[in-house]
Formats: C-alpha cells, sequence, structure tokens
C-alpha cells in the first residue's frame, strides 16, 4: 500500500485524491469511468450499484454533456437511492471537468462523503467523449475505459491515453459481435499489444451478471486499499 | 506586484471551474440577442458596465484587505436573483479551492472558515489577488477580464462563432475593460473609510431575469 507522507503537505488543503481525510481517516474509493459516446458507461455503473450495493457503501456522480440525463437514468432505475447521485455540469467540455479543472467534481464527490459518510465508493462517470480522455489523478484513485464492440474492432488498435493507460480497459457489448461483424479475438490481441500489463476485460451487460468481471477488478482495488480488510 | 501572478489568476484555465458557465451568454443566445459578432460585442459591453463594474468593484475591495465577510454581504445585497447567488457562491468554492492551492494564506482560510457554503467570487477573487501579492487594480483587472471573456468563450463554443473574431471583440473592449477596472478600484480605495456602500452597484435586469430562468432549463449546456 502506498505510504502517505507523515506531514500534511500544503496542497493537501485542497483534498484533491488523498487518500485519507485530513483527520486521518481513510475515505471512499474513487473510480473514474470515461470512454466514447454511447459505449456503456452508465449501463456499467448501474449494474455495477446493483451487484455491490448489498455489501458496500456507494455513490455516484454523472458528468453529462448537457442533460441531466445520465443521473436521471440512474435515479429512474432505482440502482440507489436519490440522494447517492449527483450531476455535475460540464459547459460542452466533458474532458476540462474531469482532467483540467476538477474543481466541479471534486466538489460533488465531498459533498456526497460529508452527507453519506461512511462511503466506500465513489463511481464518476465522464461525458461521453473522445479516445483522449483521461481523469486527473487528482480526482479518481482508478479509471475505468469503457469501448464497445459496436464502434468498430479497430478502435483497441488506434490507442490513445484512454486505451493504453486506463487501469482498466472494459469491451462491452460482446453480445453484438455476430451482427456487426466484429472479431472478438483480434479486439484482444490489439488490446494486450496496446496495454502491455494492464488489465482488459470483455463484458456484454445485457448477459445475467454480465458486470462480474468489472465487479471483480472494482472489489481487488478495495481490497488492495485495505489489506486485512473482509470486505 | 507579481505581473505573472494576474496572468495566472486571469487565465481561463485557472482551474476555478469558470468553464462551465457562459454568464448569461446562452440564455442570449437562445433569444437571438446574441447571433453574431457584432451582437456578441454589444452583449460583452453590457455585461461589463453592469455586473463586470460590480464584481470588480468587489474583487478590489477585497484585495485592499477590507473585511471580506463584509464584502461578502455587500455581494449579496448587489446580487437580487437567487439563481446568480447560488452560481456566485458555487464558483466562489471553486475558486476558493484552486487559490487555496496556489497561494495559501490566512485570509483565505478565514474567509472558507466563515462561509463553508462558499463566499460571492468575486470576494474570493480579490482575498486571492492579496494572497498572490497583487494590487486592488490588478483584482478589478482580473475581474472585469472575466466578466466579458466567460462569455466571449462560450459565444464561440454556442454559436461556432469565428474564435478570431470574438477575440477580436475583447481586443477592441480594453479600453472599456481598463476605464472600468479603474473606476472599480477608485472606489474600493475609499472603501475603508466610507464603507461598502461605495462600491458600484450597477445591475442589469435582464441577465438577473434571464439568469432565473436559464436555471430551470431542463437541458442546457452551460451551468448558468
Ligand atoms: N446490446 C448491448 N447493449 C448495451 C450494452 N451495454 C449498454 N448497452 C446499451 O447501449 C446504450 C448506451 O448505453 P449507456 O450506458 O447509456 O452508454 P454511455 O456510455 O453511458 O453513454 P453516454 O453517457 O451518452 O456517453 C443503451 O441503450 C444501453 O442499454 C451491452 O453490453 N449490450
Ligand atoms: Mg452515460
Amino acid at each position: 500500500m502506498h505510504l502517505d507522507h507523515p506531514v500534511t503537505l500544503p496542497q493537501r488543503h485542497t483534498y484533491s485524491a488523498d487518500p485519507r481525510h485530513p483527520d486521518g481517516s481513510h475515505r471512499a474509493l474513487r473510480i473514474g469511468f470515461g470512454g466514447p459516446v454511447g459505449s456503456g458507461k452508465t449501463a456499467t455503473v448501474a449494474a455495477l450499484c446493483r451487484t455491490l450495493r448489498d455489501r458496500l457503501s456507494i455513490a455516484v456522480v454523472t458528468n453529462d454533456i448537457y442533460t441531466q440525463e445520465d443521473a436521471a437514468f440512474l435515479r429512474r432505475e432505482a440502482v440507489l437511492p436519490p440522494e447517492r447521485i449527483a450531476a455535475v455540469e460540464t459547459g460542452a467540455c466533458p474532458h476540462t471537468a474531469i482532467r483540467d479543472d476538477i474543481s466541479a467534481n471534486l466538489e460533488a464527490v465531498e459533498q456526497l462523503e460529508q452527507a453519506l459518510e461512511p462511503l466506500d465508493l465513489i463511481l464518476i462517470e465522464s461525458g461521453g467523449d473522445n479516445l483522449t480522455a483521461t481523469f486527473s489523478r487528482g480526482l479518481v484513485d482508478h479509471q475505468v475505459f469503457v469501448i464497445d464492440v459496436a464502434a468498430g474492432d479497430d478502435i483497441p488498435r488506434k490507442g490513445g491515453p484512454g486505451i493504453t493507460t486506463a487501469d482498466l480497459l472494459v469491451v462491452n457489448k460482446t453480445d453484438l459481435a455476430p451482427y456487426v461483424g466484429v472479431d472478438l479475438d483480434a479486439m484482444a490481441a490489439d488490446s494486450r499489444r496496446q496495454r502491455k500489463d494492464l488489465p482488459f476485460v470483455f463484458t456484454s451487460l445485457t448477459a445475467a451478471d454480465g458486470v462480474r468481471p468489472v465487479a471483480d477488478w472494482v472489489t481487488e482495488c478495495l481490497a488492495a486499499r485495505h489489506p486485512g480488510a473482509t470486505r | 506586484m507579481s505581473r505573472t501572478a494576474l496572468l495566472i489568476l486571469a487565465d481561463g484555465r485557472f482551474p476555478a471551474g469558470g468553464h462551465a458557465h457562459s454568464g448569461g451568454m446562452e440564455a442570449a443566445v437562445a433569444s437571438g440577442g446574441v447571433h453574431d459578432t457584432a451582437s456578441l460585442e454589444a452583449f460583452c459591453r453590457g455585461r461589463l458596465h453592469t455586473a463586470g463594474l460590480t464584481a470588480a468593484g468587489l474583487a478590489a475591495a477585497a484585495a485592499t484587505g477590507y473585511d471580506a465577510l463584509a464584502l461578502d454581504d455587500a455581494a449579496d445585497t448587489r446580487t437580487p436573483a437567487p439563481a446568480l447567488r447560488r452560481v456566485a457562491r458555487r464558483l466562489g468554492r471553486q475558486m476558493m479551492r484552486a487559490a487555496r492551492a496556489t497561494w495559501p494564506c490566512a485570509g483565505l482560510d478565514h474567509l472558507a472558515r466563515h462561509r463553508p457554503q462558499g463566499p460571492h467570487q468575486p470576494v474570493v477573487l480579490g482575498v486571492a489577488a492579496r494572497a498572490a501579492g497583487l494590487t486592488a487594480l490588478d483584482a478589478a483587472h482580473a475581474a472585469v477580464y472575466e466578466s466579458v471573456g466567460g462569455p466571449a468563450t462560450a459565444a464561440v463554443r454556442l454559436l461556432s462563432l469565428d474564435p478570431f473574431e470574438a477575440t477580436a471583440v475583447l481586443a477592441r473592449l480594453a479600453d472599456d475593460l481598463d476605464a472600468v477596472a479603474a473606476a472599480a478600484s477608485d472606489a474600493a480605495g475609499r472603501v475603508a473609510v466610507e464603507g461598502v456602500t461605495v462600491l458600484p452597484a450597477a445591475s442589469a435586469p435582464l441577465l438577473d431575469i434571464t439568469g432565473e430562468q436559464h436555471a430551470a432549463w431542463a437541458v442546457r449546456l452551460f451551468a448558468s
């Protein structure tokens, strides 16, 4: 586990992705979900909430581009009580809000933490964006990049920071592969080449428990953070 | 004063949340009021001499070291629309975060402690300017520039305006910006003796009304 400095550094007054609160207690693990429009970010977040909510105290921050649609969807689907879902507005630039100016997202995260303490996990969904959109390390502990097979099997080969550097790459909608003529083996080979030792998983969220590979990865992230904890 | 500190503070990339706000531009575009470069210039001129002047007075006064909590109350008095008060306080919280990381100081800590829901953004801007070693006039300049720079950027995004023309609009307004900043800074120089009532209290009723309406839109690109 990462050992923190014994003294509080001045920049820690910003409460960015420091693993502890100012009082020394652990704050919730923050995981960002990015990726192109329509790849299944909201569906993944919703499925994770359903799978993990009995074991973990979870909250979600959505970053919609010009509506509150993702937040509204999550509330409508009742994957979490409404007070656990917050929406951030991004002024036509979703990547700015998760990377260059994270102040609104940090606000949302901290307000959820204050209102719902103790939280185990905060899932932050980016607005659908391009292949270069990544989360600032000041905002999240880990980031997941979600693409889907229907957008073309050449996306892993194209690469870009989302594909190559995200902590987990999710290739979603594998159920559609036969209909769009996509070669999943080639996608896997390209993903392995682009990501070296970093993990990637294939999912189909239409299948029962289809989010399991992502849920297992999230559970591992939590376990790595609290070695010895039983959760 | 450090000219570089002023550039950092006034830079649109300063991570204080401004990029998600249009300063009333989204509502103005939707109503057809702003639709080209000329109407962008008219909008910016109007905003500068009203909301911009008022914000600059508050920022300049805060930069003199005057009681920031009293200035925050004065900002409330000068912001009649509830939606715009909420926006000003939210942006104040975001600027507070960025400023405390950039120029940590007791003045910012004090203000944050006494206004946990967020002080008005221009007041934070002024206290941050002081922490950065800037003058009241510098703080006024940062405030007036922001009052037109944000809407101009938003117009480029909303109308697909030519970005060169939008930038030229700002350059043409430079003398006006300087004059408004000087007026705000002059008023701030008198606040220690005469109190907050000497600070500008110009308002733009249409910005207040459309700001309130915009906050209720179900679908929008900008937060304000
Ligand atoms: N067939 C199939 N459809 C899926 C799968 N996952 C998501 N979808 C559908 O794909 C569409 C888009 O999914 P979302 O979860 O809204 O995608 P998103 O990435 O959040 O989209 P934006 O937030 O708009 O960028 C929805 O209609 C989902 O039901 C999948 O595994 N298989
Ligand atoms: Mg979504």
